[in-house]
């Protein structure tokens, strides 16, 4: 075969490191609960589902320009869906969170079937509104408490299947079993969105949403389809979305429809998260996660003034750093941990081909 | 029969108010194509201006009004100069988030002002004083100065916007920016005067809001999807359009509670999904976008 002259790179020096310093760090979090306080433990399931649901909302809004204010919408559904498929479905918690994945998978095609037939930021705020029909129809539903909301039975938290396990063979209370099992599903469902969403940037799809992004009318002149591509993207996140919502709500273990449906919890602390890490990268939202769970920790106490500080970040990041720390970072130092974009790296041509030339 | 008729009636002239939250909108998407997701917080943060004029100078509201609309007027133009014109542009991201996040400033900027407290203005005997239609029909005549007051709004936009030079630099900065640009009008003004009226508008709808109901700083987000639903409904570029999908809301709204309190609102969303399915530019579309 003849040399091109070029060959395609997608991995850089650094991600190759970071694969390496990646899996000891994935190791150290999973082995978190045996050494570190429960107080820690309960803070990092926050950071993980926090930084799951803004995997998925840069997946959505970053790369398939999908900007939604609605994602509560998923949330609030995984929920209840929890609620309703332990409390009257008796089904175990830890199946009852993939189920939850799968009805908020089928619910984003008649969802989607509305809100697609608004355009950019219409859509927007065309996904707040069916949040908003969501959330009035949960507090329709009687029998999980209506507008005022419902516990789950202790039975169904303390049931969830490796209590027991944990409680034989460590030997150690309900609580803390319950706080562990809590833990690894979180920490499952941050790692699984995390790769899930790179291995779908790194494929075909992905590739497609990179050229629906950069411009849908040439995409879609080389044969892209721009709305299945995004109907794909959609259903998929409120899938991830729906699982997290299951997740949030078996922890909690309260639900109501103002909580559960709230566009500040569920979408403004998400996009926070996104746009002050780096909107369009995968780095992005771990490093958003991170200085949102620090402002967290220290300034929430401040209340609404640490909400207006939010509010104010997020606009002065978005006019004059639109792509966030890590694009800031990124670009300065040239640095890539998740690899995605792929480059042409042209040969130096041999000396045997120079004599040619 | 009398009840289901009342009901209606009582839609439309509900339906006044949302065209009035609506028409503001409708403006700055018509004119500089933003979509200002703080459009409710906006309309909440007229209302307390309102409320804070009538206790410093303990006048009548309406006056009180007079004295605030110049202040949005104000507020709303700087909004746009410093802010919100850096943001226009291809990239759909900068103007949906930059409003998002100035919509949870003004809420919890006001919850710091004012407390999470329900306020109410007072229009003192306006409030109570209805007109009699006969046949045990009735409407009240704040609701009827609801209504005919967004019918004068946007009979006075129209006039602006096809008799004097003002409205004719709107009418070419929404057509084509560019060419605007080339025949001398300095966009980035006329935007912000532009976002000026339209915060003048949002005044007036505030006004009405606070003597018709309890208003607090949470308040905003739900007027804004009822104003994003009329405009969408009546089809972009089309005042008149606005106040048909405000009516349309309205009447929802009232019909669905009279089936079930609890319907209210919910019914006013699905209306608007019904329409968005069955004709997705809205009923009366003017603009391609």
């Amino acid at each position: 075969m003849a040399d091109p002259g070029y060959r395609i790179e997608i991995a850089s020096q650094a991600s190759r490191y970071v694969t390496f310093a990646g899996a000891i760090l994935l190791v150290a979090l999973f082995l978190v609960p045996f050494y570190a306080s429960r107080g820690l433990v309960q803070e990092l399931i926050f950071v993980f589902y926090m930084l799951a649901l803004a995997q998925l909302w840069n997946l959505l809004a970053g790369y398939a320009g999908l900007v939604s204010v609605g994602q509560q919408a998923f949330v609030g559904l995984g929920g209840y869906l929890l609620f309703a498929l332990t409390v009257f479905g008796e089904i175990n918690a830890l199946l009852a969170i993939p189920l939850a994945g799968v009805i908020a998978f089928v619910f984003a095609f008649p969802t989607a079937l509305v809100v697609f037939r608004l355009r950019g930021a219409y859509f927007a705020i065309g996904t707040w509104v069916v949040a908003e029909v969501y959330r009035l129809v949960a507090a329709q539903v009687k029998d999980l408490g209506g507008g005022t909301g419902t516990s789950l039975p202790v039975a169904v938290t303390n049931g969830v299947f490796g209590i027991e396990w944990l409680k034989a063979i460590f030997d150690m209370r309900t609580a803390l079993a319950r706080d562990m099992v809590m833990y690894w599903i979180a920490f499952a469902l941050a790692v699984g969105t995390l790769l899930v969403v790179y291995r779908i940037l790194r494929s075909r799809r992905g590739l497609a949403l990179a050229a629906i992004r950069d411009s849908e009318l040439a995409a879609e002149s080389v044969g892209v389809d721009g709305f299945r591509t995004k109907l794909w993207v959609y259903a998929v996140t409120a899938a991830g979305t729906g699982m997290i919502g299951a997740l949030i709500y078996l922890q909690t273990a309260r639900i109501s429809p103002d909580a559960a449906f709230s566009v500040l919890d569920w979408t403004a602390y998400v996009i926070f998260i996104v746009v002050i890490g780096g909107i369009g990268t995968i780095e992005g939202p771990i490093v958003g996660v991170i200085v949102f769970y620090l402002m967290q920790t220290y300034l929430a106490d401040f209340g609404t003034w640490y909400l207006i500080l939010l509010g104010a970040l997020a606009i002065v990041i978005m006019l004059f750093a639109p792509r966030g720390i890590w694009g800031y970072v990124a670009a300065r130092y040239n640095l890539v941990l998740f690899p995605l974009q792929r480059r042409l790296i042209a040969r130096k041509p041999s000396v045997h081909e120079t004599d040619k030339v | 029969m009398t009840g289901l008729f009342d009901t209606i009636i009582q839609g439309v002239l509900l339906g006044g108010l949302y065209a009035l939250f609506a028409v503001g909108l409708s403006l700055i998407f018509g004119i500089m194509r933003l979509v200002n997701l703080a459009h409710g917080d906006l309309i909440v943060l007229a209302a307390f201006t309102i409320l804070a004029v009538v206790n410093a100078l303990g006048i009548d509201v309406f006056v009180a009004a007079l004295v605030a609309a110049p202040l949005m007027f104000a507020v709303g133009f700087l909004l746009q100069f410093l802010i919100l014109n850096r943001t226009l542009g291809r990239d759909i991201l900068p103007p949906l988030l930059v409003t998002f996040g100035l919509s949870i400033i003004i809420q919890n900027g006001l919850l710091e002002a004012f407390s999470a407290d329900s306020k109410r203005l007072s229009a003192g005997a306006l409030e109570t004083a209805s007109i009699s239609l006969g046949g045990g029909l009735a409407v009240g005549v704040m609701p009827l100065m609801v209504l005919l007051s967004a019918i004068a709004v946007i009979f006075a936009l129209n006039l602006l916007f096809y008799w004097l030079p003002l409205g004719r630099a709107f009418r070419a900065t929404s057509d084509d920016p560019e060419i605007a640009q080339l025949m001398g009008i300095d966009n980035r003004r006329i935007f912000a005067i532009a976002m000026g009226v339209a915060m003048v508008v949002t005044t007036i709808a505030a006004l009405y809001l606070g003597i018709r109901a309890n208003f607090d700083p949470s308040i905003g987000p739900a007027r804004l999807l009822y104003a994003f639903e009329a405009v969408i409904i009546g089809g972009l570029g089309s005042l008149w359009g606005t106040l048909a999908g405000g009516i349309i809301i309205g009447v929802a709204q009232t019909l669905g509670a009279h089936i079930n309190p609890e319907w209210q609102i919910l019914a006013g969303h699905l209306a608007f999904l019904a329409v968005l399915i069955l004709r997705p530019r809205g009923l009366f579309p003017r603009a391609v976008d």
